[in-house]
């Protein structure tokens, strides 16, 4: 033993050794490529810093949530990405779960039909890579979309086209006003449920509270239409004509056809993969839970609720993080059909403009690295509070 | 006996830094070419290419890349290894293609850029010529009834490729027309292409060459045309990294080789019987004068072997973008004798 050899004979320091060794080493090579590119930056004339944040960007994005045109600086273009990414991802993961859940149970149908669907729906868009799906979605069946003049109309309110889906733009009097009647309505909301909780913990009494918490969510915003001066109008898209054979919508709001594609073929892949997770979930919950909450008098539903849901869902929870994260990541490919996201904007656009690729791409790397924890963090917690709970 | 352990790892840190130093430390002020020495072991220019664009750098079915930006790889390795062959193509985005070549993935960048001032001074690349001068342009259908750039509208949308200094150039013209208008930027020219093809933009925008070239490309060529105005400079060149000067001035005399051999006459099949020429200037270009190479550390038959088996700059030309259909009118890339701007210093 060469520990002996030296003498060390404390356990802790012959425990801390290594592991010092090992910290050393890792920090040694870090800053063996920092310096090394560092020195061969400045040999090849390259300079480093994060000044360009502040510069003018000079390119204009497609789509924005944000007030932004070229004239702001390359930090609000990041700012603009970043954005997109979150709205694709969100719209991705809402989607992805609805669909996840329904096809999960239906895989599980006694409907021999449904269960086959269900689970040719399965194999199908998962097998095939997603950035095909991208393409697919993109460039085969949006391109299938007329051109605006011929527009698919929603009641004359709405266009589906080729260039994106018009759809009418709201326009508020008063929105805080609204804001904070929901907030309220929300917290009434808490207080019912908890309300109902003690109801039924100490009396025994059913409360019913989805109709209760309905009423108040409509009730109490509805007020401040009534009373405290909150209206809502609509602008709608209207056509215009461009040119002799160019149209387009005026008005109203243009969801483009990239956030489409994108947010379809998100949904749709990692629907399956949430699918499968809701499947074993609900097959992972042993039969004799089922048939003891019938043997002491819940009907279907409360069986669902109460005894399956509670326990596959614990099952559900971790895989189907997996798959959120995956989903955010995903979205990166949103490059290949122009969605303007933050791999687009920033790690694409941006990076060319100022030529700054370590700077870009590390900054690119650290939001993902950000966005990713935040969503396992709150997916954790979600876990924890869903866990069974020893008392 | 603790200390000992520390003091070795302190050592092996400290020579880690020091190679770290070492390696980065050399090629930058001796007159020597690192590029060249690796350019010469390898066997192979390094070069980097789009990723089809015809009558620039375009594959065929086989693989074999061609078009004028390919030619001055070819010369390059032509003067450098003796077979213009003996070059390795990257095809790269324009995305990627500055971090290919300052990475040095790539020796050569030729692959239709636009020479910029802060391309050229901020990022680590030296441009060493232009090749082909372009502006650019907008393509529209032709039955839009747009037959000039004044006729676009607010609520325009314009498709481009991302990264290229056609999206700065779009803005600059919308801005300054006080138009509203959609920008597309895809990475893929293919993919501009496609959806311009679709309908989902009324304008497709970037160089006017480039224009021309994937014209070709639409389902329905003839169904589109190229506006008449040009909104921009558009300076082509090939690039090299910075802080190698000799393979800078390789690079950049194997491009002007070409052009001033189209000026006095050298082509490909009259080259080898001109050594004997009464103009030293011809004298010097097929290497029977002058000892021009040994300034690079070449021989002296470097630029007969680029005429030879490259060609000069015109048969480039009429090869690659003439004859294509491209461009067959060489416009301002015609010789300065001719009415062009192609202008080189003298090669003596």
């Amino acid at each position: 033993m060469i520990f002996k050899k030296l003498n060390i004979e404390n356990k802790k320091a012959r425990d801390l050794i290594p592991q010092a060794i090992t910290i050393l080493a890792l920090l040694s090579v870090i800053i063996y490529f920092a310096t090394n590119a560092q020195i061969n930056m400045g040999n090849r004339g390259i300079s480093f810093g994060f000044g360009f944040l502040n510069q003018e960007a000079s390119f204009d994005i497609t789509f924005s949530m944000i007030e932004y045109d070229g004239s702001h600086s390359y930090g609000r273009a990041f700012l603009v990405g970043l954005l997109n990414t979150i709205l694709v991802s969100v719209i991705g993961i809402f989607f992805a779960t609805i669909i996840g859940v329904v096809v999960g149970v239906s895989r599980l149908s006694d409907n021999y039909l449904i269960a086959k669907v269900a689970e040719w729906y399965v194999e199908i868009f998962r097998n095939i890579p997603l950035i095909l799906q991208i393409f697919f979605w993109y460039f085969a069946a949006l391109r299938a979309l007329p051109l605006p003049e011929n527009g698919i109309s929603f009641n004359d309110i709405s266009f589906l086209t080729i260039k994106g889906w018009y759809v009418p733009k709201f326009i508020w009097t008063n929105f805080n006003i609204f804001l904070l009647s929901v907030i309220a309505a929300f917290i009434a909301i808490y207080f019912i449920n908890s309300y109902a909780t003690k109801q039924r913990e100490q009396f025994g009494k059913q409360l019913p509270v989805t109709s209760i918490s309905l009423a108040t969510l409509i009730l109490i915003p509805l007020i401040t239409f009534l009373f405290l001066g909150v209206s809502l109008t609509f602008e709608y898209p209207v056509l215009k004509q461009l040119s002799s054979t160019v149209y387009t919508y005026e008005g109203g709001v243009s969801i483009i056809p990239e956030l489409i594609a994108l947010a379809l073929a998100l949904s749709m892949y990692t629907a399956t993969f949430i699918a499968e997770n809701v499947r074993a979930g609900i097959l992972g919950v042993g039969k004799g839970q089922k048939e003891a909450a019938a043997s002491i008098g819940l009907n279907k539903n409360q069986i669902l609720k109460l005894v399956v849901m509670p326990q596959a869902l614990r099952i559900i929870i971790p895989p189907t993080t997996n798959q959120y994260l995956n989903l955010t990541k995903n979205s990166s490919l949103a490059a290949a059909i122009a969605y303007p996201d933050i791999v687009l904007v920033f790690a694409g656009t941006a990076l060319m403009q100022t030529g700054r690729a370590i700077e870009i791409i590390s900054i690119t790397m650290l939001t993902y690295l950000t966005l990713s924890i935040s969503i396992s963090m709150f997916m954790n917690w979600y876990n924890k509070k869903m866990a069974i709970k020893e008392k | 006996m603790i200390k000992s352990i520390k003091t070795w790892i302190l050592v092996g840190f400290a020579s880690l830094l020091l190679v770290a130093c070492g390696q980065g430390g050399g090629g930058a002020g001796s007159k020597k070419s690192k590029t060249l020495d690796n350019t010469k072991k390898a066997g192979f220019v390094k070069c980097g290419v789009s990723q089809g664009l015809p009558g620039f750098s375009n594959a065929d079915a086989s693989g074999n890349w061609s078009g004028i930006d390919v030619d001055v790889c070819r010369a390059v390795a032509a003067a450098v290894l003796g077979d213009a062959d003996k070059v390795k193509y990257t095809p790269l985005s324009a995305k990627e293609r500055f971090t290919a070549l300052t990475s040095g993935e790539i020796d050569v960048l030729a692959r239709n850029t636009t020479w910029t001032l802060s391309r050229d001074a901020d990022i680590g690349l030296t441009f060493v010529g232009v090749n082909f001068y372009d502006g650019q342009g907008f393509m529209v259908r032709k039955n839009s009834g747009i037959n000039s750039v004044n006729d676009f509208k607010n609520g325009i949308s314009a498709c481009t490729n991302t990264g290229t200094t056609t999206e700065l150039n779009m803005r600059d013209f919308f801005n300054s027309k006080n138009i509203s208008y959609e920008p597309i930027a895809f990475e893929k020219a293919d993919e501009v292409v496609q959806a311009y093809d679709a309908g989902r933009c009324d304008t497709y925008t970037t160089d006017k060459s480039g224009l021309a070239a994937q014209r070709t490309k639409m389902s329905n060529p003839d169904e589109h045309k190229v506006l008449p105005e040009t909104i921009s400079k558009e300076p082509l060149g090939p690039v090299v990294r910075q802080g190698d000067a000799v393979w800078e001035d390789i690079v950049r005399w194997s491009l002007n080789t070409m052009i001033e051999a189209e000026e006095y006459g050298v082509n490909s099949s009259n080259a080898s019987s001109l050594k004997d020429s009464e103009n030293p200037a011809i004298k010097r270009l097929v290497g029977s004068e002058g000892e021009l190479g040994a300034a690079f550390g070449l021989d002296n038959e470097w630029s007969l072997r680029i005429i030879e088996q490259v060609g000069n700059y015109g048969e480039s030309y009429k090869k690659h973008i003439a004859d294509t259909g491209i461009l067959p009118n060489r416009g301002p890339n015609q010789l300065w004798t001719k009415g062009g701007i192609l202008y080189v210093p003298p090669a003596r």
